[in-house]
């Protein structure tokens, strides 16, 4: 019943209402009725139909409109103004910004359309644009918020802007409401930043540090994705350079090490990529400096601390530990990852190529102490010097380098921060070297703690040090005999512990034909020490892996001579050729080592039969008892020796067609000193014996047909004088005695 | 002391046999020096030789002129025998036979009987005539070794040219073995049985100089060869035998040149001695 009567009474309402209204409408209807305000026209039509539609659809105009009576028309033309907080609660308003810049209810309700808030701005995001005409606001509807906002996750206008748009009292927010706002969303982002650089230059009030809007804009903010975004891959050189590049207050007045950063940058490989090849992979300033967690290099979390470089590398460079297995692979990396240099200290950071990196302990606070000319230390009760010289460090291969990175122990724990940070570890950059030299019969000593043996520095210099292709280098070439010389010649302290047989190593060295090519005809492709020995795997000939042991001195050899070991190669002297546990000759068999010889001295071509004989004795005795072995023992050596007949480093057995003394070629071998060699002339036997009846008969029975006739002969004659020596004496006596009784003639 | 002026002085010798000999003497010792310096290349003081003379090209050298000059020599003697007897000075049968003939004979072998005999003591001196039988023998060992020798040198000399005439090869290795050992023995048969037999047997000792004066005092002509002796009075002909006593100054270079040639052979037969049994395998 009730519900009838309430029906009734809403139904007779609404009637009336529109009864009542009915007589507004019959002037507001007209869609010329207009009047002068201020000087302006506006129009007093109103849309009976769209009234009709809106919020106050059932209200009589003049509930609004109180001092209109509608039994008195047409009524004045100037009304009071309507006052919507006779119905509504319009102190949030009052209290607010649009209030306080005059923005009227209607200004964004309408006045007569007035429609609910949802409408306005829930279903119509970019409302707050129809006033808010600045690009930097209305560029909100090309945001990623606005973009999102549809599906209700993208925050909308009132999101940031207070919670109704009532009560939006300023726009400008400060920077904790800024972050708070941001953080509602971007919480790891902003507590990243928050932490950062730029975070704590903020929160320090510090002109020029960035905040959210800096980089993101304030409406406009694009997804990274967004190619037009400033945060956009391509773009981040951009945004960090509009502060970072030359010339901007930020790189002026910071002390950022880095110099040319975005020109070093847009040169190095990372920026090549992004700008000319357009790569969207390549790292940007944010790949490794991280976009919000931007801190100094100093702070251990940093990104691109020491400590923490290689994990950022390693985002993109993950194969690191393969490409760098020189250094990387191995037990280091795990046990002593402090010793490995850091990527940047190799790949500079911005730059490509060239190494520099400012360390917060520079070279100025070394430098501080160090270059002073008294300053010294004392080890085992010696005084030693610690100056250095800063002109000599300039000169040398290290200049690039700061103090630290190779006197890694230095800590700020310490004070001085040098102190017990022990001897230099080459190997944290020249791995490869060290393991060698560790390897080496010097570093096994160095190991042992033997005082002879000889450390890096000892054959390098310290700070002075120079590339060996520096003529002023004690590694180069012309003076490496010198320099291992120090040690091994004749009394050096390497020398009086050699057992061996091998002495006067550096003197012999002098006058071979190597020494000689290095200090008489000043060539640089001679052999020196190093190039036989190695540069830092010194090993005994005795250990297998020796470049010296007789099983690689060929190879060491060929490193020059390639053209012999193809044909030693080849050789019935060759390991590849002859197998048997007898020891084949190598290379320093012939030549010997320190003392070798240019092949045509006289002196090598003497020596050669004994160098032959030592493994050939029969053959080599044998030759002793033909022409050209008796000869050549008179120091000729124009006779023919073992290698004028069988080669030197191409010898083959006889029976080989290609071998010098086959049936082909041993006329035209002979020839070489025999120009007129027959084929007959070639059955010469040069190593004949006529000891050996089976073999040469006719020799042997020539000697021994010989020697009969010799020892018989001198048997007969032998006992004939013997015979006849008595007998002459005893008549030498007789007549004496006669003569001596024959009175003498007159 | 017995002026030697009043001294009657035979000749032994004519001109032509002194210069043959002594053209002999000094081949044949250049020959053994640089021949065993090869021989004997090995060890340490014929390198020393070598060196002296001024290595082993310059004893090369001499080896091979000495040749030249035996080979000179010998064919000399060939020449001189073959004048002979076409022009008739000599019977072909004298020759061979006679007293002067330097072919042995059954004389030569009694002698050597008696000569046996006589050192053993058990018979007289024999009565030697023009030629002993030792004689006989060194003038043909100096023929065959001359022969032998100077063939094998020239085969070592010229191996390609003799190798070219179809000796094989190996003979160049037999030529080294005989040349060598037949060297060996004319060496050491010279310097030692000649030096003895010649010059150093008793009544000779030091020295006979007949071979570079030519004559010999007639005394010692008498006892030394009393058939000849006889042979020479009894065909009358030893009045034309008689000639001028040797000038004291021949005799003085007779001297030193004998003296020299036997210093130098000793010497090599010594170091032939020392080496052959100390260091030679």
């Amino acid at each position: 019943m009730m519900k009838y009567i309430f029906l009734l009474f809403l139904g007779f309402m609404t009637l009336q209402a529109q009864d009542e209204n009915e007589s507004c409408f019959d002037c507001h209807s007209d869609q010329e009725l207009t009047k002068e305000h201020n000087g302006k026209e506006i129009s007093l039509f109103v849309e009976a139909g769209k009234f009709s539609e809106s919020v106050h659809a059932d209200m009589l105009c003049v509930d609004c409109h109180e001092d209109v009576d509608p039994e008195d028309l047409p009524h004045d033309e100037e009304l009071e103004k309507v006052d919507c907080s006779n119905c509504h609660d319009t102190e949030e308003f009052n209290e607010g910004i649009h209030s306080a810049k005059n923005i009227e209810c209607y200004d964004c309700h309408s006045k007569h359309e007035i429609q609910f808030t949802s409408n306005l701005i829930e279903n119509q995001v970019d409302f707050c644009t129809t006033c808010h005409q600045k690009p930097s606001v209305k560029n909100y509807t090309k945001s990623v918020h606005f973009a999102t906002s549809k599906d209700g996750e993208g925050p909308k206008c009132l999101d940031c802007h207070g919670s109704s748009a009532h009560g939006i009292k300023d726009a400008k927010l400060t920077e904790p409401e800024l972050h708070e706002m941001c953080a509602s969303c971007h919480k790891d982002a902003v507590v990243d930043f928050e932490n950062s650089l730029h975070g704590k230059a903020l929160s320090r009030n510090q002109f020029l540090a960035p905040n959210c809007i800096t980089c993101h804009n304030s409406h406009e903010i694009r997804s990274a994705k967004d190619v037009k975004s400033k945060t956009y891959v391509m773009n981040i050189p951009n945004l960090c350079g509009d502060c970072h590049k030359d010339g901007t207050t930020v790189s002026a007045q910071k002390g950022i090490g880095q110099r040319h950063i975005l020109a070093n940058y847009s040169q190095s490989i990372h920026g090549d990529g992004l700008f000319r090849r357009g790569l969207t992979v390549t790292a940007v300033c944010t790949s490794c400096h991280f976009s919000h967690k931007i801190l100094p290099h100093e702070n251990p979390n940093s990104s691109i601390n020491r400590d923490n470089i290689a994990n950022t590398c390693m985002q993109c460079h993950s194969q690191i530990e393969t490409v760098h297995q020189k250094v990387i692979n191995g037990e280091l990396w795990e046990k002593e990852p402090h010793k490995i240099p850091a990527c940047i200290e190799c790949h500079q950071p911005h730059e490509v190529r060239r190494v520099f990196y400012e360390e917060r302990l520079d070279d100025e606070m070394c430098m501080d102490c160090h270059s002073r000319k008294d300053i010294s230390k004392t080890v085992d009760g010696k005084k030693v010097s610690l100056f250095v010289d800063a002109d000599e460090v300039h000169g040398s291969a290290h200049k690039e380098n700061s103090c630290i990175k190779c006197h890694t122990n230095v800590s700020t724990e310490n004070n001085p921060v040098c102190l017990s940070s022990g001897k230099v570890d080459c190997s944290i950059c020249h791995a490869e070297a060290v393991e060698d030299y560790t390897a080496s019969t010097h570093g096994q000593l160095h190991a042992a703690n033997d005082s002879d043996a000889p450390y890096c520095t000892d054959c390098h210099g310290d700070h002075g040090i120079k590339v060996k292709a520096d003529v002023k280098s004690v590694t180069f070439k012309q003076n490496i005999p010198m320099l291992c010389g120090e040690c091994h010649k004749e009394g050096g302290v390497a020398a009086k512990r050699y057992k061996g047989e091998d002495h006067n190593i550096f003197s012999n060295y002098q006058m071979s034909i190597h020494g000689k090519g290095l200090s008489k005809s000043g060539l640089l492709v001679t052999a020196t020490c190093t190039n036989c020995h190695t540069t830092h795997r010194e090993l005994p000939v005795a250990d297998i892996t020796s470049s010296i042991n007789p099983v690689n001195i060929a190879e060491t050899c060929a490193t020059c001579h390639l053209g012999v070991y193809e044909d030693f190669k080849e050789s019935v002297h060759s390991p590849l050729v002859t197998k048997t546990d007898k020891k084949l000759p190598a290379c320093n068999d012939c030549h010997l080592s320190h003392t070798i010889e240019r092949v045509g001295e006289e002196d090598f071509r003497l020596q050669i039969l004994n160098q032959c004989g030592k493994c050939h004795e029969e053959v080599t005795k044998t030759y002793f008892d033909t022409f050209h072995g008796k000869v050549s023992k008179l120091g000729s050596d124009k006779t023919a020796r073992c290698n004028d007949c069988h080669g030197s480093h191409n010898i083959l057995p006889p029976i080989n067609p290609n071998s010098t003394l086959s049936r082909d070629n041993i006329v035209e071998t002979c020839k070489t000193c025999h120009p007129n060699s027959n084929r007959k002339f070639v059955g010469y036997l040069t190593h004949a014996t006529h000891h050996d009846k089976d073999k040469y008969p006719f020799l042997f029975y020539t000697f021994w047909f010989m020697s009969i006739l010799l020892v018989s002969t001198f048997a007969f004659f032998g006992l004939h004088t013997l015979l006849w020596l008595p007998r002459g004496l005893a008549e030498k006596r007789k007549q004496r005695k006669a003569k001596k009784n024959q009175p003498p003639k007159e | 002391m017995k002026n030697k002026e009043q001294e009657i002085y035979i000749q032994r010798f004519d001109a032509y046999s002194r210069i043959l000999h002594i053209l002999i003497i000094t081949s044949f010792l250049s020959l053994a020096l640089t021949g065993m310096i090869i021989k004997f290349s090995g060890y340490p003081t014929f390198q020393f030789i070598s060196d002296l003379l001024g290595g082993y090209e310059v004893t090369g050298f001499i080896h091979r002129a000495a040749a030249f000059v035996t080979f000179g020599y010998f064919f000399l003697h060939i020449y001189y025998l073959i004048r002979k007897l076409v022009n008739k000075d000599m019977d072909p049968k004298y020759f061979y036979s006679g007293e002067n003939s330097l072919v042995p004979n059954k004389n030569d072998f009694k002698e050597f009987v008696q000569t046996m005999k006589w050192f053993l003591g058990v018979g007289p001196r024999p009565r030697y005539g023009r030629w002993t039988y030792w004689e006989k023998f060194d003038y043909f060992a100096v023929f065959w070794g001359v022969a032998v020798i100077g063939l094998s040198g020239l085969i070592l000399w010229f191996p390609e040219f003799f190798t070219n005439l179809g000796l094989p090869g190996w003979f160049i290795n037999v030529s080294t073995i005989i040349h060598s050992d037949e060297a060996l023995l004319a060496t050491g048969f010279i310097f030692t049985v000649h030096f003895f037999n010649t010059h150093f047997r008793p009544d000779k000792f030091p020295m006979d100089p007949v071979i570079f004066t030519g004559c010999v005092p007639l005394e010692e002509f008498k006892e030394d060869r009393p058939r000849e002796y006889e042979r020479l009075i009894n065909t009358g002909t030893l009045e034309e035998r008689i000639v001028n006593p040797p000038s004291s100054a021949l005799l003085k270079v007779a001297k030193i040149f004998g003296f020299t040639a036997f210093t130098i052979g000793l010497m090599i037969i010594v170091l032939i001695i020392y080496t052959m049994i100390f260091v030679y395998q």
